[in-house]
């Protein structure tokens, strides 16, 4: 039996990376983690897993050779006006690279999740800047955490005790932590924290504004703003402004609802206005293990984070228009290549509905809600545990995910599916 | 029939449902079930383990219900997933990020009926879908 240390698991935008995986006869038969999430993604990933490539034939999908597959995929997106090449957050950086480079051969549009994850933050950030740290500054030094519209109990779930409210820190212990949570719910995170604050759904940007107001020692003459009484709000600010290290965690629930962008433009100038008092940070609880990796990637690839159009033979980032679901429910392509990723079972039902009228290809090592409707279907290797790769941890960390065990035989990476399929593509063009 | 705002957003068990296989019972049973506060499980007249149709302006849904003190008054909470994409609109308002919380939505019981399967509701929905 070999025991592996040190693996960074390929779930969330934690990338813990202080997990043992024992491993007999090429399979994982233990795992020593604290997550639930992780434990069932090392222990179950091989199940549900597709060896094969398949390809739609009389309206169901049939085992295929891997040559036909990528014969099909280039040939799909070379004869495709403006093809999406959509997913990357649940892959290495090498892919996506590739992911860029392929986009651009073939004049299409590509996105990564983020279009319907932090998104909007990113375009906050664009607005006004990003006064962040990392998370080893948070575990070493932050007494005040601030989690808002986030739920890292259920969804980032070591975070806290690894990086903030209960993690043993250089020079702070989880005793002398405090913790906030602003939440439409009184979710799992909030029911162990400090402070709970209960905020009306989309009205976030109105409570973020009356604690700048009360930073700013204007008077607030409501009794309530969001829902919240003016005493909890009063209560608040001074906890922000008294504390040594605040940092303030945000989630979907901020960029998910009415305001979006504007909510974080207020989280920001929140934020800033609290650098007048104290030393504070903010940053996004990004979900997919490699999504901030996506926009790293595309940035210094392209310029743009996500949703990036080639059509013109040079890149423009244009939300709203350039983004998938924009591209899917105008009905902007004809073509579509999803890697990595599963847009059946995250996007709403009329981009769906697009995506599935037209030519849909997907590379991924389960047989997902989109590959069951897909055309063609190439199987690829788990990154982080049958290959190894570069992921981006929520606070912009890279980390070299390890390859535990071999994969299934023929299983290529994304990498190299990706690559043949670009050389493919290149070869058809030529021969126009 | 009641009005709600609603929420969806990952669970614990979705998270680790879809690690499992989107094909997954675990996965499945967590996406197709909505939770609401017990009070307002009175009001509709339902009890836990019952169906319940959402409709809002975008689509409508079956969906088993569960009791949650985790949701507040007057909220209905549906996890991410396929069912609740039925019940979500593709407006963007030039961010390219769709209303995923906070959308009003009816409720009503829907006795007889129950949640389809999945596989049947892609193929009707999408109009294609299968591997043999």
């Amino acid at each position: 039996m070999k025991v592996i240390n040190a693996v960074v698991c390929p779930c969330c935008g934690n990338l813990c990376d202080d997990n043992e995986v024992q491993v007999e006869d090429n399979k994982i038969v233990k795992v020593r983690t604290e997550c639930a999430i992780s434990s069932s993604k090392f222990l179950n990933y091989y199940k549900e897993r597709n060896t094969k490539p398949l390809v739609r034939v009389d309206g169901q999908l049939k085992p295929t050779t891997l040559e036909d597959a990528i014969e099909r995929v280039a040939r799909m997106l070379v004869e495709a006006e403006y093809p999406l090449l959509y997913g990357w957050s649940l892959t290495s950086c090498e892919a996506q690279k590739k992911g860029v480079e392929l986009a651009e051969e073939v004049g299409g549009v590509i996105d990564n999740t983020t279009t319907v994850c932090h998104g909007p933050s990113i375009l906050g950030v664009q607005d006004l800047g990003d006064p962040t740290c990392t998370l080893g500054e948070v575990r070493a030094r932050a007494d005040l955490i601030i989690y808002w519209g986030c739920n890292p109990s259920s969804a980032h779930v070591r975070h806290m005790k690894r990086y903030s409210s209960l993690s043993k820190g250089r020079f702070r212990l989880p005793e002398q932590r405090k913790v906030v949570v602003v939440d439409v719910r009184k979710t799992p995170t909030a029911r162990n924290a400090n402070v709970f604050v209960q905020v009306k759904p989309n009205q976030d940007y109105e409570l973020m504004t009356a604690l700048k107001m009360l930073l700013q020692n204007e008077e607030i003459e409501e009794q309530e703003v969001a829902g919240v009484p003016i005493e909890q709000i009063e209560e608040l600010a001074e906890l922000m402004r008294g504390c040594e290290f605040g940092v303030l965690f945000y989630g979907l629930g901020l960029t998910m609802s009415e305001g979006r962008e504007k909510n974080i433009d207020a989280a920001l100038t929140l934020v800033r206005e609290l650098n007048k008092w104290t030393k504070f940070a903010i940053m996004p609880m990004r979900g997919h293990y490699n999504v901030t990796g996506a926009n790293q990637v595309l940035t210094w690839q392209t310029g743009y984070p996500y949703a990036v159009d080639f059509s013109r033979g040079y890149p423009r980032f244009e939300p709203g228009d350039t983004t998938a679901v924009d591209v899917l429910s105008r009905g902007y392509n004809d073509a579509t290549l999803v890697v990595a990723s599963d847009p059946v079972a995250n996007f709403p039902k009329d981009a769906v509905k697009h995506l599935c009228s037209e030519p849909l290809a997907v590379i991924d090592p389960h047989i997902s809600l989109t590959a069951f409707m897909a055309d063609v279907v190439i199987p690829s290797a788990f990154i982080g545990i049958e290959e190894e790769g570069t992921a981006y941890r929520m606070d912009g960390v890279p980390l070299i995910l390890k390859k535990v065990v071999e994969p299934p035989e023929g299983i290529l990476s994304d990498v190299q599916i990706l690559d043949l399929i670009l050389k493919r593509v290149r070869e058809l063009k030529r021969g126009r | 029939m009641v009005k709600f705002t609603l929420l969806t957003g990952r669970s614990l068990v979705q998270g680790v449902g879809k690690e499992a296989g989107k094909f997954s019972e675990k996965y499945i049973q967590e996406v197709s079930t909505c939770q609401i506060d017990p009070e307002d499980l009175k009001i509709l007249n339902v009890k836990p383990g019952d169906y319940v149709r959402l409709t809002t302006e975008y689509g409508s849904v079956v969906l088993r219900v569960a009791a949650s003190t985790l949701v507040h008054r007057g909220s209905v909470f549906v996890p991410y997933g396929p069912y609740a994409n039925l019940l979500i609109g593709t407006k963007t308002r030039g961010t390219g990020m769709p209303s995923f919380k906070g959308i009003p939505v009816e409720v009503e019981p829907a006795p007889g009926e129950s949640v389809p399967d999945i596989k049947e509701l892609l193929v009707k929905i999408y109009g294609r879908g299968g591997v043999r």
